[in-house]
């Protein structure tokens, strides 16, 4: 094997030294945007790195690939142990796109330098979050996370930030002391049945954990899980957090931070817990379908637009965890790409409201009128991305909660039936308040005071609605990459539960081992090129019977 | 008659009992030495000259002792991973990692402290070497401690602990408070430390010995069939060290000691006193009563659970500063009695790693409050430190990583200091503890966020810096219509916002810069150094805590 590039390292390394070297920077003498390019062009290398790492991905191996160990503190257990497969692919890229168009289109008007040193570290957390695959990596990673989003609420946020900035905070923390007892007890399990303490990930995988053992640790790592994600009934910071976070940390919130919560539960709830994850889903897929039907009855009724899109992202969530507690790859993929779709749309749905709050200083629908007449690009942009949220085909949002819905009616019809009134619910009240924003007719003062969207502005948005668009055309690159993956979770869940593989899992299994075996035994950069094309062919012959999956 | 007296004489010399002087092995007590001989001549120095001695000359003694002694264990260290441990002094001063490590944390943190108490010092105008003399003869009492291998030389090292503290914590005699708290702590100390002397003298009565290794020995050998005394002893050990350390139900003095006593002897108490307590609370626990551990870990759950408790709750009320961070050393305590009941190597190993790090996260805490405080040592409300992000940046940043750090945030020493404790806990199953435990450290997070939260909240209308620019978009006193969005959101915490948020206007005051004097700002910038530092590369601390255990159960 040659010695391949650190991808994942460099990932981590890039933006957390950029916040260094950001935060060294002179204050003055410098022209006031200094920090902000400075910032956007670490973000950029970031994601020119991503980029690479995602190119070099070997899309039909549904492993982890580029994984790294070292020992980090023998005593303790914990070693710096870092992969990537098909579920965190997509959400490190995510990650890569999303933090340089935060930085870009949600500017604060104040001490930007601080605010990009925060935004770099953050950046720095969500991506280690995603790449882990030892637990207390995980865990430092997943508590990183915390520490900038907390000064850069508490900092850059509106009104009552230094009150949303706690509560974010040990509501987070809270949840995650329970997830830090939890690691170590399964470490600990795994000690008393191997004697060696670890924290890798794929080493626990083996350990036996008795009924009542796994569903306490599965409902110790899944509070932490869920608090951050939100679901429902966890999610009561979400709100507070939200109305009082400036725009970018709300962006990032959702659009990323969240993920690590269902991200979490897929990689460490069902790989660690099978047995208890099988026995738990009627409760979490009845928070799930509560969460996304009680998610878009309250956002109805919010008069905030920022509260409505927090309200609204639970709702989203939901679909996530409906669709991970099926339990089967449609559920499961599909859960998977809402993840990443649903950052795209959050994305720009917070940017075009931050936008309209930045023209004219209010959250508030009822004194919003007629915005269509003055900005267009802004209100079709609106519409592009609502549309999606909704779940209209043709664009992002419908194939992850066609997938969703499909995995879950297999699985348990009337859970589906239910959500589904939630995907109307959410037509509504979408609906409802782009009415009460951009129809009806403006007065004088509100034309002349919301101008359109610059060009900036526009070449911000332009990527995500872009995307938005060619996933929902296209998804079956991202499919692809993300099947095997999926279905080795699958596999492993019903192994562990006893329950008879589906053929069709059998049959992508077959092909996930190949792919795997052809792409470790190469020799030369020829044999691994040609590897990889039979790889990938078998990937689409994977996915393919896949309902829904390339289609 | 002379031949007589001479052969009487003799006679008498000849069958008096001699006195077989004990072998000393001198590097075993080296720092300790180092430490006391620095005082003493420190003070012998400053009663010889006519003219007061600075203070500065004081810092520069003290610094160089403390210095002189780190190297001496330095020395100790080697000698004792490259020779293994042994005991000396007739088996009352053992010499193994154990030892050596507490003897390092203590020169730290007499180091620390001399920077500390320089800038102190000069603030409050006190002249004379006592501050120096008093650190250096208290700290002597706890490496005492930490050396002790025999109850008697626990209690002569507990002794000279506390006496150099109790007038320490009077030392500032212009303030009120100072003195009050230095009464309170030396009745309550002294009576704690007559609880420990009959503990002592009730084990003596049930094993015959006072020597640590020879009473475990004993117990090992022999059941003891009607048990009273000993458990009596055991009690009364345990209610003595609690009083020392401040687990609750023993801890009642400390909050009003931490406020009345001077911001950097504050700092000194948390660090250096507990360092010795528990190190002798280990020591003895786990070197002696083994054998007895069934009945005396049911006491020490309890302990650490009403201290994890009590400390983070009642931390969550207060205002004083000073008072916040006794009660959150109460919740520290707390942690380390995990690492105590769960009675193993690894136990051990991580209750010293935690009071590593405690000690720099301490001691820098104390530092900046004692800056912050200002001349009179008075301003120690959360309300002074509004704004302090705005006066003093790199202070405000200094204290947030250490306050972060108590919290136990990741790639900080704070958070391998808990996982530690925490894999000691559930190492024997003690997942109750364990989650009380986490539970805390998240309430505890609420206290530490909320100063930190005011250090970088703006000023407000009065503030120093233009805002009114960021009017439309970030000012803090715009009255933007905040939505209730969420009945259920109205909980408990809400109530607490008047603390962060809504200040009386009377604390809305314009405050001075407070000067950091350069030796102060050392010390901040070494504590702050090593507790990321060390959270980032955490091999060789935790190497150096594992060491220091595996030499104990050999010694």
């Amino acid at each position: 094997m040659t010695a391949t590039f650190p991808y994942l390292a460099v990932l981590i390394a890039v933006p957390a030294v950029g916040a260094g070297v950001v935060a060294l920077m002179p204050r003055e003498k410098v022209v006031p945007w200094f920090h902000e390019a400075l910032g956007v062009a670490v973000a950029v290398i970031t994601l020119g790195v991503a980029a690479a790492e995602a190119v070099s991905f070997n899309s039909g191996v549904g492993g982890y690939q580029m994984v790294s160990t070292h020992t980090w503190a023998s005593d303790l257990g914990i070693q710096w142990a870092v992969g990537i497969d098909g579920i965190s692919l997509f959400l490190v890229l995510l990650t890569a796109v999303l933090f340089p168009l935060a930085m870009l289109g949600a500017r604060v008007r104040r001490d930007s330098k601080g605010f990009i040193a925060w935004l770099l570290l953050l950046e720095a957390g969500c991506m280690g979050s995603f790449v882990s695959l030892d637990l207390i990596l995980f865990f430092l990673f997943f508590e990183l996370t915390l520490v900038p989003t907390y000064f850069l609420i508490g900092g850059w946020g509106f009104a009552q930030r230094g009150y949303a900035a706690i509560k974010f905070f040990v509501y987070t923390f809270a949840g995650s002391a329970f997830l830090l007892v939890g690691i170590v007890a399964i470490a600990f399990i795994h000690r008393g049945q191997t004697g060696v303490l670890t924290f890798d990930l794929q080493q626990l995988m083996h350990t036996h954990v008795s009924g009542t053992e796994g569903v306490l640790l599965f409902c110790a790592f899944t509070i932490a899980f869920a608090i951050k994600a939100p679901i429902f009934p966890f999610h009561t910071w979400l709100p507070n957090t939200h109305s009082d976070s400036p725009v970018a940390v709300a962006i990032l919130m959702i659009g990323i931070m969240a993920k690590i919560g269902t991200y979490g539960i897929i990689r460490f709830d069902l790989n660690l817990f099978p047995q208890a994850s099988r026995t738990m889903a009627p409760v979490l897929l009845t928070l799930a379908v509560i969460g996304i039907v009680y998610g878009a009855m309250v956002a109805g009724v919010q008069k905030n637009l920022k509260v409505l899109l927090a309200y609204s992202s639970l709702a989203s969530m939901g679909f996530v965890v409906l669709g991970t507690f099926a339990l089967n790859p449609q559920g499961l993929a599909g859960g998977v790409l809402q993840m990443a779709n649903h950052g795209l749309i959050s994305t720009a749905l917070f940017l075009l409201v931050g936008w309209v709050y930045r023209r004219r200083a209010t959250w508030q629908t009822s004194s919003l009128k007629g915005l269509q007449w003055s900005a267009p690009v802004l209100a079709g942009c609106f519409t592009v991305a609502m549309l999606a949220s909704i779940g209209v085909p043709g664009l992002n949002g419908f194939v992850g909660e066609f997938l969703i819905l499909l995995g879950t009616f297999v699985a348990h019809r009337w859970w589906a039936v239910a959500a589904t009134a939630g995907v109307i619910a959410a037509a509504v009240y979408l609906l409802w308040a782009y009415q009460q924003v951009f129809h009806g007719e403006p007065t004088e003062e509100d034309v002349a005071s919301t101008p359109d969207l610059r060009w900036p502005e526009r070449l911000v948005v332009a990527p995500i609605i872009v995307l938005i668009v060619a996933l929902g055309i296209f998804p079956k690159p991202v499919l692809d990459r993300i099947t095997p993956s999926v279905n080795r979770v699958v596999v492993r869940v019903d192994t562990v539960t006893r329950t008879p593989l589906s053929a069709e899992l059998r049959r992508a299994q077959a092909a996930d081992e190949a792919a795997t075996a052809a792409a470790t035994t190469p020799a030369t950069a020829l044999a691994r090129a040609e590897a990889r094309n039979s790889s990938a062919s078998s990937a689409v012959g994977a996915s393919h019977r896949i309902p829904g999956g390339g289609r | 008659m002379t031949t007589s007296l001479m052969t009487t004489l003799m006679t008498a010399a000849s069958t008096a009992p001699t006195i077989h002087v004990p072998h000393i092995d001198y590097l075993s007590i080296l720092p300790m030495v180092i430490m006391l001989g620095g005082a003493l001549v420190l003070m012998l120095g400053s009663s010889l000259t006519k003219k007061m001695v600075g203070v500065r000359v004081g810092t520069v003694v003290a610094a160089t002792v403390a210095i002189a002694a780190l190297g001496a264990a330095l020395v100790q260290w080697h000698q004792v991973a490259n020779h293994g441990p042994s005991v000396t002094i007739a088996g009352a001063i053992a010499f193994d990692g154990f030892d050596v490590f507490i003897q390092i944390v203590v020169s730290i943190a007499v180091l620390l402290s001399a920077l500390i108490g320089d800038g102190y010092l000069t603030r409050e105008n006190i002249e004379g070497p006592e501050y120096h003399v008093l650190a250096m003869v208290s700290a002597s009492g706890a490496m005492m401690m930490g050396a002790a291998n025999d109850l008697i030389v626990v209690f002569l090292g507990l002794e000279i602990l506390s006496i150099a503290l109790y007038v320490l914590a009077a030392f500032n005699h212009k303030r009120a408070e100072s003195g009050e708290a230095a009464l309170k702590y030396f009745v309550l100390g002294s009576f704690s430390s007559a609880v420990f002397l009959f503990g002592i003298a009730l084990t003596y009565g049930a094993t015959g010995t006072t020597n640590l290794p020879k009473i475990a020995d004993y117990l090992a050998l022999n059941v003891v069939a009607s048990n009273g005394v000993l458990l009596g002893g055991l009690a009364f050990l345990l209610v003595g060290f609690g009083f020392k350390v401040a687990a609750v139900p023993f801890h009642m003095w400390s909050p009003d000691v931490y406020q009345g006593a001077p911001s950097p002897i504050a700092g000194f108490m948390a660090s250096v006193a507990k360092a010795g307590a528990f190190a002798a609370l280990l020591r003895v626990f786990v070197t002696s009563f083994p054998t007895a551990r069934a009945d005396w870990q049911p006491i020490i759950w309890v302990l650490a659970v009403l201290s994890l408790i009590l400390g983070a709750v009642v931390a969550l009320n207060q205002r004083d500063l000073k008072r916040m961070m006794a009660y959150s050393s109460i919740n520290h305590v707390g942690f380390i009695l995990l690492g105590v009941e769960v009675c193993s190597a690894r136990g051990v190993a991580a209750s010293l790693y935690y009071l590593f790090a405690y000690l720099f996260l301490s001691l820098g805490s104390f530092a900046v409050i004692s800056v912050v405080a200002g001349p009179g040592d008075s301003a120690t409300d959360i309300s002074d430190y509004r704004g302090l992000a705005q006066r003093q940046p790199l202070l405000a940043l200094a204290f947030g990583v250490l306050l972060l750090g108590q919290a136990g945030a990741p790639f900080t020493t704070g958070f391998l200091a808990k996982l530690g404790v925490i894999e000691a806990a559930e190492s024997t199953q003690s997942y109750v503890l364990a989650t009380v435990a986490m539970a805390t450290a998240a309430v505890a997070a609420f206290f530490y966020l909320r100063v930190a939260v005011t250090m970088f909240s703006p000023v407000g209308r009065s503030g120093a810096v233009p805002t009114s620019e960021d009017a439309s978009q970030q000012d803090a006193s715009q009255p933007v219509p905040i939505p209730s969005p969420d009945a259920s959101s109205g909980d408990g915490i809400a109530s607490l916002e008047v603390l962060t948020d809504a200040p009386p206007e009377a604390d809305v005051i314009e405050r001075g810069i407070q000067p950091v004097p350069p030796l102060t700002a050392t010390a901040i910038g070494l504590c702050v150094a090593v507790t990321v530092v060390f959270g980032i590369i955490p091999g060789p601390l935790l190497d150096f805590a594992q060491q220091a255990t595996l030499l104990i159960v050999g010694g």
